[in-house]
């Protein structure tokens, strides 16, 4: 028997649908630069107007991102962050923000090594709805997305330019809360694909799935978003974000007092991008 | 712990798993080529031409079969066991590495790719990597560790001068596992034209199947070898291991023969009871990295450890999946030698037998040297000599305190 997911997904995609607008989500690192700091943004985003929030999970060998994410990795994970601790400040988030979806995303090993079923467990209680691991393809499925589906959490899977029409749909099928259409082939912060390019992935995708796109990789300014929002249903911004992080940083790597001001104020700009998507 | 099994030579199965160990952890944008890659090599496996393509090869440009050479005044020295060298260090560009990339890239031709990346350590696989890429006119990365690039300067040079681009690695710990890191990130960014050239046992499905397969030559040979030699088989055979290719290529024929004892040798560092050192099996706990579930030297999140090793071949934090079953299973055992014991066994092999190994296999002498004094005269040990020292010497030049 499967436990119902928690439904965040589904409201939150559906309210955007009504607003006739896109959705921004957003990418942060949890605990970079250190524990106190991330906490603030996270708690900042919903009302700078991320309407999904990713939270990465710290590892040491993110090996599908690109510097930015790799930095904002190191950076968590020297400041002594734990994914208990990750978890704990979903808690904390959640005893504020009781409809803003959390997505957790990274690699196996850490889940695994804490045990799924444990993991598993505690994310479900602490307010997570869907999971992210770029390392699980369906190929690997009973490892952890059957269990987090069965526990009530959504499992969240890339499709990308070389999933084929064929394979999509093994792709697609234990796929729930949303798709993430990864729009160009490489690692996260480098490329970027056209307008045009999206615009085709998103139709092709929908040919195969109802359920809402969201689509990021290479997104990084308020037209991006705006373009990529008005065809899918939300535009995913995460390196942009991170090297607002890392630009708020002193010269020894502490943050300046204005961290977490100026990176909200960026993911506002952003929002403003969605806002006038017209969207799907 | 040791189980009774059939045979155990049958692995991987089809999701390319060895009991719980291997298969397929990759991101959606690189599985679609691994599928591809697999079907690729199913179908070359049974292709009489492909066979034929790459014992020409071996033949021809490698230069196998190699020697198996009866280490005399090592055997009289140690006192006891027979001790026989399988002398993949004399194969064109003097390791065992040069097997699997012949094979590798007879493959990727097949698949019509026209680029291809590897990762090194110890510059042994780059080397062997852009020597195949000058043979066929492919051009080729090569992802480097800028702290191996530091201590293999011979091998930056060779692999430059054979027309490859190598690209220093500064993410994570600058070693082997990030140069792999690093040739993955490539790799899903160029999945249309680009073959990667993966140099150990490791790796998703069919890697870990495929390199094996490739260095299988050398046990199979060692198996005809020593039935001229000796009229029998060896009674035990001892293998360096970093990410353990060399070993598989050696044990693997001789897998289902109960009698014959098997060992692999991991890198001790400083010692498996400091922080320091590269022995997966001996200190690590199993987890999931570069494609498939083996052990790894990880913390208690699951974070990734540096390893350690004077040996920059087997300064790799993870082992192969296979190994990893096996040693489950207890059909080889797993031992390790330290820094110092391997660079011991250096300087006596190049004394007593006018062979400068490679640091990797001083770590398996290193053992050999640990158990021969105490087997029988009769007992004929048979060790893989998988590369040879002229890389090593200024890190061993270094490591005595010696200024060349
Ligand atoms: C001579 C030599 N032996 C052994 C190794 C370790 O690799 P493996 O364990 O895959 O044989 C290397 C790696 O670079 C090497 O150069």
């Amino acid at each position: 028997m499967s436990a119902a997911d928690s439904g965040r997904f589904s409201r939150r995609f559906a309210a955007l649908k009504a607003a006739g607008r896109g959705g921004l989500i957003t990418f942060i690192t949890a605990g970079d630069p250190d524990y106190e700091s991330s906490k603030q943004i996270v708690f900042g985003l919903p009302e700078a107007g991320a309407d999904v929030i990713e939270l990465g999970m710290p590892f040491s060998d993110p090996m599908a991102d690109g510097p930015s994410v790799q930095a904002a990795s190191l950076r968590a994970l020297a400041a002594g962050m734990k994914l208990a601790r990750v978890l704990e400040m979903v808690r904390e988030f959640r005893a504020r923000d009781d409809d803003t979806p959390i997505v957790l995303m990274g690699y196996y090993n850490p889940i695994y090594s804490y045990g799924v079923d444990r993991f598993l467990a505690e994310a479900r209680e602490s307010g997570v709805d869907g999971l992210i691991v770029v390392d699980l393809p369906p190929e690997e499925d009973q490892e952890l997305c059957l269990p987090a589906l069965k526990a009530g959490l959504n499992f969240i899977r890339l499709a990308t330019p070389t999933t084929d029409d064929q394979r999509l749909p093994t792709v697609l099928s234990n796929t729930s809360g949303f798709v993430y259409y990864v729009s160009v082939m490489g690692i996260t912060g480098t490329k970027s694909a056209t307008e045009g390019a999206v615009k085709a992935a998103v139709e092709r995708l929908r040919r195969h799935t109802d359920l809402p796109i969201g689509v990021g990789f290479g997104i990084k300014t308020p037209e991006n978003v705006r373009a990529v929002a008005s065809v899918a249903n939300a535009a995913v911004v995460g390196s942009a974000i991170i090297d607002r992080i890392a630009g708020g940083l002193d010269g020894n790597g502490r943050p300046k007092p204005d961290l977490a001001a100026g990176v909200l104020g960026y993911v506002r700009e952003l929002a403003a991008g969605v806002r006038g998507s017209g969207g799907k | 712990m040791k189980q009774q099994i059939n045979t155990y030579r049958a692995g991987p199965d089809e999701q390319g798993h060895f009991g719980i160990f291997g298969g397929r952890f990759v991101a959606e944008t690189l599985m679609p080529l691994i599928l591809e890659v697999e079907k690729a090599w199913d179908a070359a496996r049974d292709d009489p031409t492909f066979a034929q393509e790459l014992e020409y090869y071996f033949k021809h440009y490698v230069g196998r079969p190699s020697p198996l050479y009866f280490a005399n005044r090592l055997t009289e020295h140690f006192g006891g066991a027979k001790v026989y060298f399988k002398r993949d260090e004399l194969n064109h560009t003097g390791a065992h590495k040069i097997n699997n990339c012949v094979g590798q890239i007879l493959l990727a031709r097949r698949m019509g790719k026209t680029r291809i990346i590897a990762e090194t350590g110890a510059g042994q696989h780059g080397v062997a990597t852009a020597t195949v890429c000058a043979l066929f006119d492919l051009p080729c990365t090569i992802y480097m560790g800028s702290k191996d690039i530091a201590r293999q300067a011979p091998n930056v040079f060779r692999m430059k001068l054979l027309g490859a681009e190598v690209k220093p690695v500064t993410s994570g710990s600058n070693s082997l596992k990030d140069a792999m890191n690093e040739a993955l990130r490539d790799w899903v960014a160029n999945v249309e034209d680009t073959f990667y050239i993966i140099g150990t046992v490791a790796g998703p499905h069919p890697y870990p199947a495929m390199v094996r397969d490739f260095q299988s030559v050398i046990g199979r040979e060692t198996r005809e070898q020593m039935m001229e030699a000796e009229g029998r088989l060896p009674d035990s055979l001892v293998a360096c291991i970093g990410g353990g290719s060399n070993a598989m290529g050696l044990f693997h024929p001789f897998l289902d023969e109960a009698d014959i004892k098997i060992i692999g040798v991991e890198a001790a560092g400083l010692g498996v009871d400091t922080d320091k050192h590269a022995a997966s099996l001996t200190g690590g706990r199993p987890g999931v990295l570069h494609g498939n579930r083996t052990y790894l030297l990880q913390d208690d999140d699951g974070q990734i450890l540096e390893a350690h090793s004077i040996s920059a071949g087997l300064d790799y934090p993870g082992i192969g999946p296979e190994h990893s079953w096996l040693y489950e299973t207890g059909r080889v055992e797993y031992v390790s030698a330290t820094d110092k014991e391997a660079l011991e066994a250096f300087q006596l092999c190049s004394r007593m037998e006018g062979i400068i190994p490679a640091l990797e296999p001083s770590h398996a002498l290193a053992h050999v040297s640990k158990i021969a004094g105490g087997l029988p005269k009769d007992h004929i040990l048979c060790m893989n000599m998988c590369g040879r020292g002229d890389k090593d010497i200024f890190t061993v030049a270094e490591a005595l305190g010696v200024k060349i």
